[in-house]
């Protein structure tokens, strides 16, 4: 992490970025927040880069892009993808980066240490990019836990895109495999339920919702200055979860909305407060876009056309290939 | 308690549940102000109010919006609202037609202290566009209870002569009052127009008033800036200086959050505020 | 002081059911939040907090205030009916409870909201002491006791067992409606249980948060201009997740919800987060997300408490510390005015 400060340090003092988007340490050791940094002193005192480190930050250089000056950014490489993506939709620009693709050794979820039983957590040792990332010390209010650092990642990091950043100025520290299950399988499962199981399924999940926009207001892909959910013309479906058609229209339009461009990054499963697996709705879109187009994966690259807005006459038709139930 | 055994103590006894509204008339004011005469559907006044004091007016379906009471308490037989077309909801008003039913529920807010630091003192109204709405029900109060008050002054300015509201009122008995002087302007020279042109701030410093007086000042926030700036220069106190703030509203007593600045909240501690007031809330207005 | 066995909790919100709704937190996929009880729900007493405050018991995130239908140019208006059931939420804790407390200076002072006024008085509050408080707990900053919470009856969960102590008349009427499964008890575990408890808040992290220079005394412009707030916002993405886990924000919306066959006007939660709060048709006076943000904690931390005696509007029950996604809170904002020397 030092080194992550010194160069920082470096770029803001050569004058290369007048600005640096990282991670600042929170008050509890595992609550990181997003964080500008100007200066040398502040990057000393606050910044971090943990396993708790999960936001992904491509979407604040939309912000970042309007400053004035270069801003360095951390990426981590799932985060590369969004920010790609960005590119090719002309939200950030591209002149206004200076990426540090930052390695990663997957990320934790503290909600996952939480739901195995822990609490009162104080501090969590083991989260650091030099540790082996083998297993966690817990301290707490009642005595200390031991946790694997696998089990307590992000469902996202078991599904891991890969190491390889997809854009960056430079690389930094090492990453790590932590993929150890099929993207699709979770999608699969529910492929395979009855049309009844399946409702009874998302019924359950989203009852949950309490319409926060947590998961919109953090997709990288929900960019749009208005969104269609703050329109004061499409007045009952806003704010209220009025019963639950509503909670059900707005994850699906929403993932209707960012199919074909959503990288799968998992900041929507990330931060949902109720803990509702929203990432299976998009990965599922992908599975039938890999399905009817050739496999695709959205911002791989700055340039290329995503198959639902790149129109050819060998296009197959969905509803005649496959069979919808 | 009611007949439809809701509960409610009494059928209007929460705030939140507004009341049948005929709209009996429909004025056009300006080419995009509308004034609308309401009352409840047996033909009586829905509430009494003071001047200065707000309603919530809705079209179920369409939505629901404060608007000033531009009538005076002292009309015995009805309330008006002028509303300037500028929204969802009053594009609907404006196209309503007369017998139509709407909704209201009010009055909200506080009042201009017409009944207690008004009375006695000299008058000076100054309005802009369709700030003259609040201030037309504090005028008609004055006129019909004219021994109360001092000498009365309005100074009222629009875009342009067509924008005037109630212009057949302030000529035809606001003009013919005695103690009242009336000064138009218009913003831009207009053909048929042989008054004073310029904005309001500019005429104000033109006419130049004494201090012996109270100002009630409503428009558009630019003029409220300057009147103020112009009416100090004068050497008015701001204590001398009342106005009226507007904000988002959607309960209109204080609890929905909305229009709350620093510890006020405007439909309830306000819509008038005096402007020595203003400077211990936080500048969100 | 009476006692039942944790085995007999089925059979005990059986009866508490028989003659009230019942409200417990019950446990979706992992994620626990109050909810109607019946035999086939997965209750969980063990998570200290539910993830929305149980706030919608009595203040729901939508309920309809009335209807109106429309025929030719005449309306009619029928306002929706008031709870007139008694219900008892079971297992609040005591940051929540003092939550409603703060909701009651909202909606029971004048004009009353009838709708919450309804709900208080049918609500019955069977509370729980939180045996194992946790780190992002900090209600004793405000004053509240998590060992002896207040409430109708209080609950203490001990080993395999339940005590119960009903504390007003709404709970000794609640206790006679379950005496058949309740035995006598003297206080002596539960009084060692408080002393437990009370240890516990004394090592919890932020136990010695201070507040000196906000509150009722605060000076209000000086919070309000300080540049701390344009650090603080910067990760802030808007959603409302704060506001909707909060045992004490109440900013609602009203809305229509047309049915085909008429309106429904009814009112839901609200966040003073969201870009759209404060707008209206010509123009916004909340522009920024600096603005909406410091809103929130100026309401909470200085407007409220200037409005009502001192009182504030957080209980420390912590949850937009849990909760926010991007690692903002309550406490980093009292925090950072204490550090930037704004007192």
């Amino acid at each position: 992490m030092q080194r992550l400060i010194d160069r920082a340090k470096e770029l803001l003092a050569d004058g290369t970025v007048v600005r640096v988007l990282g991670w600042k340490k929170g008050d509890l050791g595992f609550n990181p927040e997003p964080a500008y940094f100007e200066t040398a002193e502040a990057l000393d005192s606050d910044f971090i880069y943990d396993g708790f480190c999960g936001a992904n930050l491509s979407k604040y250089m939309i912000e970042a892009s309007k400053k004035d000056g270069k801003t360095l950014v951390f990426l981590k490489p799932c985060d590369t993808y969004s920010f790609n993506q960005l590119i090719k939709e002309h939200r950030v620009d591209r002149e206004k980066a200076y990426i540090i693709g930052v390695g990663c050794k997957g990320k934790l979820d503290i909600e996952k240490i939480k739901a195995m039983g822990v609490k009162g957590i104080l501090s969590v040792e083991g989260a650091s990019m030099d540790s082996e990332c083998e297993t966690l010390t817990v301290k707490t209010l009642y005595g200390d836990k031991e946790v694997s650092y696998n089990e307590a990642m992000l469902e996202r990091c078991h599904v891991c895109k890969g190491k390889e950043h997809q854009i960056a100025d430079e690389v930094m520290l090492e990453s790590r495999d932590t993929k150890d299950a099929e993207r699709f399988a979770e999608v699969e499962k529910i492929e395979a339920m009855s049309p009844l199981e399946k409702f009874e399924f998302f019924k359950k999940e989203l009852s949950k919702c309490i319409r926060c926009n947590a998961c919109r207001n953090v997709c990288p892909a929900c960019s749009c200055r208005k969104c269609v959910f703050d329109s004061t013309k499409f007045d009952e479906a806003t704010k209220a979860n009025v019963d639950s058609f509503e909670e059900k229209m707005f994850h699906i339009i929403r993932a209707f909305h960012v199919a074909g461009r959503c990288t799968d990054c998992g900041e929507c499963s990330r931060v949902c407060p109720q803990g509702i697996p929203l990432h299976l709705f998009n990965r599922k879109f992908i599975k039938d876009i890999d399905t009817f187009y050739g496999e695709f994966q959205a911002g791989e690259d700055t340039e290329t056309k995503g198959p639902l807005t790149n129109f050819t006459f060998d296009d197959v038709e969905p509803s005649i290939v496959t069979e919808r139930g | 308690m009611c007949e439809c055994n809701c509960n409610h103590e009494s059928f209007y006894e929460d705030t939140l549940i507004p009341k049948v509204g005929v709209v009996t008339d429909i004025r056009q004011e300006t080419p995009d102000v509308k004034t609308f005469r309401v009352v409840a559907p047996d033909g009586s006044k829905l509430f009494e109010h003071m001047p200065g004091q707000c309603a919530m007016v809705s079209v179920p379906g369409v939505g629901e919006a404060m608007f000033s009471i531009t009538s005076s308490p002292t009309n015995k037989e009805f309330q008006e609202f002028s509303i300037k077309k500028c929204g969802v909801l009053t594009d609907y008003l404006h196209a309503m037609e007369v017998g139509e039913e709407i909704t209201v529920r009010g009055p909200y807010g506080n009042n201009f202290p017409v009944e207690t630091e008004l009375k006695g003192k000299n008058l000076l109204f100054i309005a802009g566009g369709i700030g003259l709405a609040p201030l037309r029900s504090v005028i008609n109060y004055v006129l019909d209870n004219r021994e109360n008050y001092g000498t009365v002054d309005i100074l009222y300015g629009s875009r342009s002569a067509d924008d005037l509201v109630q212009l057949k009122e302030i000529q035809e008995v606001w003009m013919n009052s005695p103690n009242v002087n009336v000064y138009l302007t218009i913003d831009r020279e207009q053909e048929g127009w042989d008054g004073h042109v310029g904005f309001v701030p500019s005429y104000l410093k033109e006419i130049g008033f004494d201090t012996n007086k109270v100002a009630l000042i409503c428009g558009p926030p630019i003029m409220i800036k300057f009147v103020l700036q112009g009416l100090q220069e004068m050497g008015f106190d701001k204590k001398q200086i009342i106005t009226t703030l507007e904000l988002r509203m959607k309960c209109g007593v204080g609890k929905c959050g909305r229009c709350n600045i620093g510890s006020k909240y405007v439909c309830k501690d306000g819509p008038v505020f005096h402007c020595d007031e203003l400077d211990e809330i936080p500048a969100e207005y | 002081m009476y006692k039942i066995n944790k085995e007999n909790l089925s059979a005990l919100f059986s009866l508490i059911a028989e003659a009230n709704e019942l409200y417990v937190p019950v446990s979706i996929n992992g994620a626990v939040n109050f909810a109607a009880w019946d035999e086939d729900v997965q209750v969980d007493l063990d998570t200290l907090k539910t993830v929305k405050s149980p706030k919608d018991a009595f203040f729901p995130q939508s309920e309809t205030l009335y209807s109106c239908k429309r025929n030719g140019k005449k309306l009619s208006i029928t306002p929706e009916e008031l709870s007139s059931k008694d219900f008892v939420v079971f297992g609040m804790k005591a940051c929540d409870v003092k939550g409603l407390a703060v909701l009651d200076k909202v909606f029971l002072v004048d004009p009353v909201d009838s709708y919450y006024k309804a709900r208080r008085e049918h609500g019955i509050i069977v509370s729980l002491a939180c045996s194992q408080p946790e780190e992002a707990c900090f209600c004793n900053v405000f004053g509240i006791d998590a060992s002896s919470p207040e409430g109708d009856v209080q609950v203490y969960m001990i080993g395999d067992e339940l005590f119960w102590n009903a504390v007003t008349q709404k709970g000794e009427k609640l206790t006679e409606q379950v005496k058949s499964l309740l035995a006598d008890t003297d206080e002596a575990k539960v009084e060692e249980e408080k002393a437990s408890i009370k240890a516990i808040v004394e090592r919890l992290p932020y136990s010695n948060l201070s507040l000196d220079g906000w509150g009722e005394d605060a000076v209000l412009l000086d919070k309000f201009n300080s540049p701390i707030w344009e650090e603080l916002y910067k990760p802030c993405l808007a959603c409302g997740t704060c506001t909707f886990v909060c045992p004490t924000c109440q900013c609602y919306d009203i809305k229509d919800y047309n049915t085909g066959n008429g309106v429904q006007r009814y009112r839901c939660w609200d966040s003073c987060m969201y870009s759209d709060f404060t707008m209206m048709a010509h123009g916004n006076n909340r522009t920024s997300q600096m603005q909406r943000y410091r809103q929130r904690f100026m309401h909470k931390l200085v407007y409220y408490p200037q409005n009502n005696d001192g009182m504030y509007s957080c209980v420390g029950c912590g949850r937009c510390v849990d909760k926010c996604p991007t690692g903002l809170n309550i406490v980093k904002v009292i925090k950072a005015f204490e550090k930037g020397g704004n007192k």
